[in-house]
């Protein structure tokens, strides 16, 4: 048998059924996936959230995760911050020819993983593998449905002058435990990606307070990006305290080194919330409970003022523009 | 000690801000020459500590900006020839160069890495060795050792298939330049802190010796540059003109001696083409003819084809200091980050950028 | 210009360095500073040390900024 992922192995043939059979459904399976109808049938009754995302990410495999864990917390996520309770997820590989069957195994496990802590299941999914060059390695696709409670209105165009900011944990992990493994730029660092279901925790949240406005993950365009998106949908002006943003050590370093700012470097487990200020404190004390918002703190919070700005007030009392990333954040030397 | 955070402690800051205000009576303008210096004072909103008699302007000290489009364009053809990996600091990727960048020859077939180090350009090389690996040395006196030092590694090495395309420029020569073009009225400079590292603050002693302006070197926390603008600012106060040193825990008179000889070892003066400036004589590097092996242009047969300058682009007067970004008609209604039409847009440290980032609002 | 770090040599082999910026370690060359020794602060840019930091120069600046502090009120810095 071969240890690598073949054309063959998409043909639809006796190989693709190998692959599915052996590789994904038995470690992965669940009776509405088992069925393998065309599509995946259940009940849901309620407001739906529905959502999609595509993980491409070089490498596949970084430290604290990998793209597996990466497309099911991505979506998990996506749902969570809309106040739903993420429920089904579809799973759709691109392989290209040639990716060790063993690292494709590893990614349905971390996958497994990574659904089982986040209480979803994956009841549909697709296969293909294409020529060598034709992708890199591995992309995935999940989409995913969550029922959305009575009552709950959260949306990025609700924030209001006079709402806390919260966010939940260090900025820049993620970027940067990727960034320390891509060619040429190699570095060694203890640092870890974030990835993580936030969906526990934010429920955790819903529970103890109804005023939470909106709620974002601030993945790709880092925290700068989110609150500009925030800022522009609800009309606002956000300001940010530069003391009050957790951020490791290491990532702060690392960005000095290769002149990167932390505000603009990815996360995969963070979420920014936006709340009636009066509740602020109880909600951030309930996020402290949970392991994945221990660093939770209050960064800032929106005024009217400029309407759709950001500004940072920083560690020296002055205050500065924060915008949207433009382009991928690149190392650079000057 | 030095602990990162150390130089950017405010209450620290607010001791040097009291003094400057003691100091800075009489109104006077300072150019900070050095890109970064633009960004920390920017990213910081140092201006918005500086009293009303203190003006700063920004100079031509960013390598990727005053990289001339006859040069990119030279990196461009370079991409295209077969077999051949473009390496490069992450800057230089989107600057646009006469008709085209780095990025999109990228996505159109070249082989373009970013690379943080000549170190990681030299170990694609070694694993690549049936391909021609091309470093696109940009950079000034900080940089250009450290391309110095990795030609003579792989020279020591063996390494047949490392070349570089050397667009490094030096920078006390341009200085002169600009004050001999009368152009900018300054009465003090804030010298580069890292440049200074390698060639020492001792470069500057002509400035405030030929032309009677305080230099002051300084490193690129918030406290390091608040110290130097003290420092110009008691100069100011006294009518002196000296130069000294705000970073001394990384600056000497002499800088590094080490750097200096690898330098001069691979490298000889040139003339070099600064956008904004034109030629400046003496102000580029090119590779001694011993080690005329690892040039590319030697090396390759590649056509850059002709020069176009962007229309309407201010940059060389932006670099020069003569006019603010927020002056050009393109500012942040054609020229955004994301559609650069000149390279003080697209570098992280160029000025442009720099306003259209942190807010033109920092200006004063 | 010039993106520049400090960074702690924590092990040395020739001319080649790992060095320590703040919790993140990487390989550097010393081919500039020849003479640097483990425990020594340098400058990192572009992957080689361009110079040693001068830890009492560092300390002396530290101690100038604090005495022009000392005495000052710990009012907002902008009024
Ligand atoms: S704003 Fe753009 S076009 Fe205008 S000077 Fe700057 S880089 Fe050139």
């Amino acid at each position: 048998m071969t240890d690598r992922i073949l054309l063959a192995h998409g043909s639809g043939g006796s190989l693709s059924h190998d692959i599915v059979n052996e590789g994904i459904l038995s470690v992965l399976g669940n009776p509405i996936l088992n069925k393998l109808d065309d599509s995946a049938v259940f009940d849901a009754k309620g407001k739906i959230a529905f959502t999609t995302d595509s993980h491409v990410v070089q490498p596949l495999f970084f430290p604290g995760g990998d793209i597996g864990k990466l497309s099911v917390c991505g979506t998990v996520n996506d749902l969570s911050v809309m106040g739903a309770t993420p429920l089904y997820l579809s799973l759709a590989l691109i392989i290209e020819e040639g990716l060790p069957i063993a690292d494709l195994k590893n990614v349905i496990n971390s996958i497994k993983e990574a659904a089982e802590e986040a209480g979803v299941k994956i009841v549909t999914g697709d296969t293909k593998v294409v020529n060598r060059g034709n992708a890199d390695k591995l992309f995935i696709n999940t989409a995913g449905i969550g029922i959305i409670a009575d009552g709950i209105n959260i949306s990025g165009h609700n924030a209001r002058p006079g709402n806390k900011i919260i966010l939940s944990g260090t900025i820049g992990d993620h970027g940067i435990a990727v960034l320390s493994k891509r060619e040429g730029i190699g570095f060694e660092t203890k640092l870890q990606s974030d990835s993580a279901p936030l969906n526990k925790m934010i429920a955790e949240m819903i529970q103890v307070s109804n005023k939470i406005n909106c709620m974002r993950d601030p993945t790709r365009g880092g925290l700068s990006s989110t609150l500009n998106e925030i800022a522009g949908q609800s009309g606002v002006s956000i300001r940010i305290d530069e003391d009050k943003i957790p951020v490791r050590r290491e990532v702060a370093a690392a960005c000095e080194m290769l002149g990167l700012d932390p505000l603009y470097i990815a996360n995969e487990g963070k979420v920014v919330v936006v709340v009636e200020a009066e509740d602020a404190d109880k909600i951030l004390e309930q996020m402290k409970k949970n392991k994945y918002g221990q660093n939770a703190a209050i960064i800032g919070e929106v005024t009217e003022k400029h309407a759709a700005r950001v500004t940072l007030k920083t560690a020296l009392g002055t205050s500065r523009i924060v915008d949207m990333l433009v382009g991928e954040p690149l190392p650079r030397i000057c | 000690m030095t602990e990162l955070s150390s130089f950017r402690q405010s209450d620290m800051a607010k001791g040097l801000v009291e003094s400057i205000k003691r100091h800075a009576l009489k109104e006077a303008r300072y150019m900070e020459f050095c890109g970064s210096h633009t960004v920390a004072v920017m990213r910081n909103g140092l201006r918005q500590l500086l009293p009303k008699t203190l003006t700063l302007t920004s100079g031509p000290g960013c390598p990727v900006c005053v990289t001339d489009n006859s040069e990119l364009d030279k990196a461009i053809a370079l991409a295209q020839v077969p077999d051949v990996i473009i390496t490069s600091f992450g800057d230089m990727i989107r600057v646009p160069g006469s008709h085209s960048n780095l990025q999109e020859a990228k996505a159109n077939g070249s082989d373009v890495r970013v690379v943080y180090s000549p170190l990681d350009a030299l170990q694609i090389a070694r694993t690549n060795p049936y391909k021609s690996v091309i470093f696109i040395a940009v950079g000034f006196e900080t940089t250009a050792p450290t391309v110095a030092a990795s030609i003579l590694q792989a020279k020591q090495e063996g390494l047949n298939n490392y070349y570089i395309l050397s667009l490094h420029k030096v920078c006390p020569p341009v200085i002169k330049a600009l004050l001999d073009s009368g152009e900018v009225n300054l009465q003090g400079l804030i010298c580069p802190g890292h440049v200074s590292a390698v060639i020492g603050a001792k470069a500057w002693d002509f400035i405030a010796k030929d032309y009677g302006i305080p230099c002051v070197v300084a490193g690129f926390e918030p406290l390091d540059i608040l110290q130097c603008i003290d420092m110009l600012a008691q100069q100011t106060a006294k009518g002196e003109a000296r130069v000294e040193i705000a970073y001394k825990r990384s600056v000497t008179h002499n800088g590094n001696i080490t750097a200096q000889r690898i330098l001069e070892q691979v490298f000889q003066p040139a003339a070099a083409s600064w956008r904004g400036m034109g030629d400046v004589p003496g102000s580029g590097l090119k590779l001694r003819p011993e080690f005329s092996a690892y040039d590319a242009e030697l090396k390759f047969d590649f056509d850059p084809g002709p020069t176009k300058i962007q229309k309407g682009c201010i940059c060389g007067e932006v670099l020069r200091g003569v006019k603010i970004p927020t002056e050009c008609k393109l500012f942040r209604k054609v020229c955004t980050p994301l559609n650069p039409i000149g390279p003080c847009m697209v570098s992280s440290e160029g000025s442009c950028a720099a306003y259209y980032h942190y807010g033109e609002s920092n200006d004063r | 210009m010039c993106v520049a770090v400090p960074s702690l040599i924590t092990a040395l082999d020739g001319s080649d360095a790992v060095v320590d910026i703040g919790g993140i370690s990487r390989k550097t060359s010393l081919m500039l500073t020849p003479e640097a020794k483990i425990g020594d602060y340098v400058l990192i840019h572009a992957g080689y040390a361009i110079s040693i930091v001068d830890r009492e120069e560092a300390e002396a600046t530290l101690e100038l900024f604090r005495e022009l502090a000392d005495g000052i009120e710990p009012e907002e810095l902008i009024s």
